[in-house]
């Protein structure tokens, strides 16, 4: 029954917190608006999005936003400093397959997003049958390393996330 | 006094990463190179512009906004986004699937199987037995 009126229980959370972030003044009124749009959404998009996926635990999500955030700063200032001071010909450009545990949609998009937000990396193509994600490396002249870091760092936190 | 100055700093370091970034858009030789120089720009570049308009909105104005995080959490969906479409069109168009490296499995990169192998494949019952070994 709750199922039936709340098909994505942490889309309705979601949406009720944006939209209190969108109008930046939390009143009693927009409170309830925000519950019925949480609630009207999900309703309306469910039939695009049946499966719902199973997140194990919230601390776990928290440590990798913030794990993501971090080395989005430092590989900022790595590519930065690939720019500004490596030539050309001495930056090597490489193609990564890196072949996936993650089963589920959704875990796959956070981490192919993971993957571009970080600089240096960017997600290009997923394998017909979603089972390998291809990379571009700016300047990696060690490929497994990068493929094996990518695995540890991200992928091993999104499996206890998300299966 | 020192909000002022933490104000400033992470200005400049968002001006910095900016230019860096608009700095490898000339600099970079090709396209999939060119392509990490915006996002480079687009998370601590645009991310220091956010944080110092927090820290003026509270300190100096004094109210909290949070307009900044609701478009930092828009750039994180949408960059990946639009970089993925980007680095697609260009393996369509100036890439063959020999330059990649191998999936690792029987079938090729999405961008390179045809519909007809696809169809092929993936017939209604097949997709049927996928979901059920996904959810499974």
């Amino acid at each position: 029954m709750l199922r039936k009126i709340l098909p994505h229980p942490y889309l309705t959370l979601l949406l009720l917190v944006v939209w209190q972030m969108l109008v930046n003044k939390i009143t009693l009124g927009n409170l309830v608006l925000g519950l019925i749009l949480g609630i009207l959404i999900p309703l309306v998009t469910a039939p695009y999005w049946p499966n719902t996926p199973r997140l194990r635990s919230i601390p776990r999500i928290v440590e990798y936003v913030l794990l993501v955030l971090w080395d989005i700063c430092v590989a900022n200032v790595q590519v930065a400093y690939i720019i500004l001071f490596k030539s050309n010909a001495n930056t090597r450009p490489a193609w990564v397959t890196i072949p996936l545990e993650l089963k589920t949609p959704e875990a796959i998009t956070v981490l192919a997003g993971t993957i571009t937000l970080t600089p240096g990396t960017v997600s290009s193509d997923l394998s017909a049958d979603g089972r390998s994600l291809l990379v571009h490396c700016l300047d990696a002249p060690d490929p497994e390393s990068v493929r094996d870091q990518i695995k540890a760092r991200y992928e091993r936190r999104l499996m206890e996330i998300f299966e | 006094m020192l909000v002022e100055i933490l104000i400033s700093l992470c200005l400049v370091i968002s001006g910095i990463f900016g230019l860096v970034g608009s700095v490898g858009l000339i600099k970079l030789p090709d396209a999939m190179m060119r392509l990490h120089a915006p996002t480079k720009a687009t998370t601590l570049g645009v991310g220091g512009a956010l944080i110092a308009s927090m820290l003026y909105f509270y300190f100096v104005v004094g109210r909290f906004s949070f307009h900044e995080l609701m478009i930092t959490l828009f750039l994180f969906l949408t960059a990946p986004i639009t970089g993925h479409f980007i680095a697609k069109t260009h393996l369509h168009l100036g890439h063959k699937p020999e330059d990649l490296p191998p999936t690792g499995s029987e079938r090729p990169w999405a961008n390179y199987e045809s519909d007809e192998s696809r169809a092929a494949i993936e017939t209604p019952e097949s997709a049927v037995n996928e979901a059920a070994r996904k959810s499974g």
